[in-house]
């Protein structure tokens, strides 16, 4: 902080969104400001993976794996790709890890901002919607290469129901119903949540589906990471109830998926759902 | 054209002082305490939506007394500058004194320009460390002068009957419940005559409370206190009484009191003033015209 008076700008009434008001103070600090050379930038930067999410009677909950890759090397076997946007909700981020990363971090003080001017905090809507209009903001860099997809997965206490929201790069907002999967290994993810989701879940069977999940897009997508029983890297999960947000402990996973690898041993495939 | 009278600048501070100054006392105010697990903020606020104490970062909080307007959007550009800090560099580079130096440079220039009216404000920035000994609170007059605070710190309207009990009763280390306790006690005599000690029990809705209590576990530490809980931690405190006094003299730090009742009769009656209401007070009914005489043909 500079020693003299607070600029006119800071006092002046006005919006209380704090990336409208980064980008007329200080445009720079905006990630999706950056002016990068033209050419695909795609190659430049890790990448992130597979996020899922799922909802449970009194809750949702959002899972991803750990790995970030870039081309064919493994970038990081345990990044963080699932955060906690504020109380209420998380965000998952598949694409380009750095810019994903920092657009979380400019989220989650979008949303607190929002809270301490106003007194109250932002709709589950609302919070959606914010997070549409950063992703927007980044379309110019998205077509470079360097796209970032969020997952967007909240509690509204308003429905008293968890609800999920997934993203186009254009800014595309759309509700999902029930769970849904970004990332590379989304389409190998979605289908086992297809065959393994129930709408009677517990907390419990809930994550153990999401790992499952996840387990299925590492089988069959090489940027997704899998459970690294050696070093015991599991998937991080976040799980949001009507009393707020928690991540499971390093133990909770754990122990969620070496049940998971457990049944795998005897049938590599999973579960087997029933026919009818 | 005229020539200005020469006024000498002590003059002119201690003008612009006074009137500052008289514009604070008017409000009500606000105690800041030291506690075993945090920092404590008390005071007596009938409103519950126009706050005098706020978060401004995961540690550093704010309490104010004055006018509403300029505490506010001195509140709203401490959240600006501590977000934009916090975001550009880490949520632990946010810091009570830094934040407490760029209000005291706004306030002490905004006091010593001859250009605007000063700030009729008074603040407390504070700041929760790890341990107690990190604590910190920060006093800003009016004119920018910033006071480091120890223990205790009262500012804003009648302060000498709070400062004085809490002198008296204040305890080092103390539990929530106690520190809570003799705060509020301690407001309950800001409006005592000099002469009469007669102590009010504040009522629990009227109370604004809120710590920054070191034990929270996730790092917003700012946590405000009130209905069961608040009504739990002050325990049986006899007979409530509701502050019959106004003070705060138009300066909207309360929420605005209940409309007197009408009466057209009265010629004192603030509300209506001299002049007949539009409606009857009493069945909602437009007022009969007084008969006219008819045309004659």
């Amino acid at each position: 902080m500079n020693d003299s008076r607070l600029p006119a700008a800071f006092l002046a009434p006005g919006s209380s969104s704090f990336s409208d008001f980064l980008s007329a103070q200080a445009p720079d600090l905006l990630p999706s400001r950056r002016a990068v050379p033209p050419g695909n930038a795609a190659d430049l930067a890790p990448h992130g993976t597979t996020i899922v999410a799922a909802t449970f009677p009194g809750g949702v909950l959002m899972a991803g794996d750990r790995r970030a890759t870039m081309g064919n090397i493994i970038a990081q076997r345990d990044i963080q790709k699932v955060f906690p946007a504020d109380e209420y909700s998380a965000v998952g981020i598949a694409g380009s890890a750095g810019l994903a990363v920092e657009m979380v971090r400019l989220f989650q003080t979008e949303l607190e901002h929002y809270e301490k001017i106003e007194g109250i905090t932002l709709s589950m809507d609302g919070k959606a919607n914010r997070l549409a209009a950063l992703i927007r903001a980044n379309l110019g860099l998205a077509m470079q290469g360097l796209a970032v997809v969020p997952l967007f997965a909240g509690y509204d206490l308003s429905i008293e129901q968890g609800r999920i929201f997934s993203y186009d790069v254009t800014g595309g907002r759309y509700e999902e119903q029930a769970f849904h999967s970004v990332g590379s290994g989304s389409l190998f993810a979605r289908g086992s949540l297809k065959k393994l989701y129930r709408d009677d879940f517990s907390e419990t069977d809930c994550a153990t589906a999401a790992v499952q999940a996840l387990y299925d897009a590492a089988d069959d997508d090489s940027a997704t990471g899998g459970p690294d029983l050696a070093r015991r890297i599991f998937p991080i999960v976040h799980v949001i109830t009507g009393d707020g947000g928690r991540r499971l402990d390093e133990d909770e996973v754990a122990d969620i998926a070496d049940r998971v690898i457990a049944g795998r041993m005897s049938r590599p495939d999973g579960p087997a759902a029933g026919l009818t | 054209m005229s020539m200005p009278f020469y006024v000498s600048p002590e003059q002119l501070m201690k003008d612009r002082a006074d009137f500052a100054r008289k514009g604070i006392a008017r409000g009500r105010s606000v105690v800041a305490v030291q506690y075993a697990d945090g920092i404590l903020f008390v005071s007596e606020n009938p409103s519950q939506a126009l706050h005098k104490v706020s978060e401004i970062y995961d540690r550093v909080a704010f309490a104010a007394v004055g006018r509403y307007n300029e505490f506010e959007n001195l509140r709203i550009a401490g959240v600006r500058l501590a977000d934009m800090r916090g975001y550009a560099y880490d949520r632990r580079d946010v810091t009570g004194r830094g934040l407490a130096n760029a209000y005291a440079q706004t306030l002490g220039t905004i006091f010593s320009s001859g250009g605007e009216k000063p700030y009729e404000v008074e603040l407390f920035v504070a700041e929760v460390g790890d341990m107690a000994d990190q604590d910190s609170v920060y006093r800003l007059t009016y004119d920018g002068q910033v006071a480091d605070e120890h223990r205790y710190a009262v500012m804003g309207g009648v302060t000498d009957q709070v400062v004085a009990h809490l002198q008296e009763h204040y305890q080092e280390g103390a539990a929530l419940e106690d520190a809570l306790r003799v705060a509020v006690q301690a407001l309950g005599r800001a409006n005592d005559d000099k002469a009469v000690v007669t102590p009010r029990v504040i009522p629990s809705e009227h109370l604004e409370v809120a710590v920054l209590d070191r034990t929270r576990t996730r790092p917003r530490k700012f946590l405000r206190l009130r209905g069961a809980r608040l009504v739990a931690l002050l325990g049986e405190r006899g007979p409530e009484t509701p502050d019959a006094v106004e003070p705060e003299g138009g300066y909207a730090t309360s929420a605005p009191q209940e409309p007197l009742p009408e009466d057209p009769a009265d010629p004192t009656d603030q509300v209506s003033g001299g002049v007949p209401p539009l409606e009857d007070p009493v069945t909602g009914e437009p007022p009969v015209a007084p008969p006219q005489q008819p045309p004659h043909p």
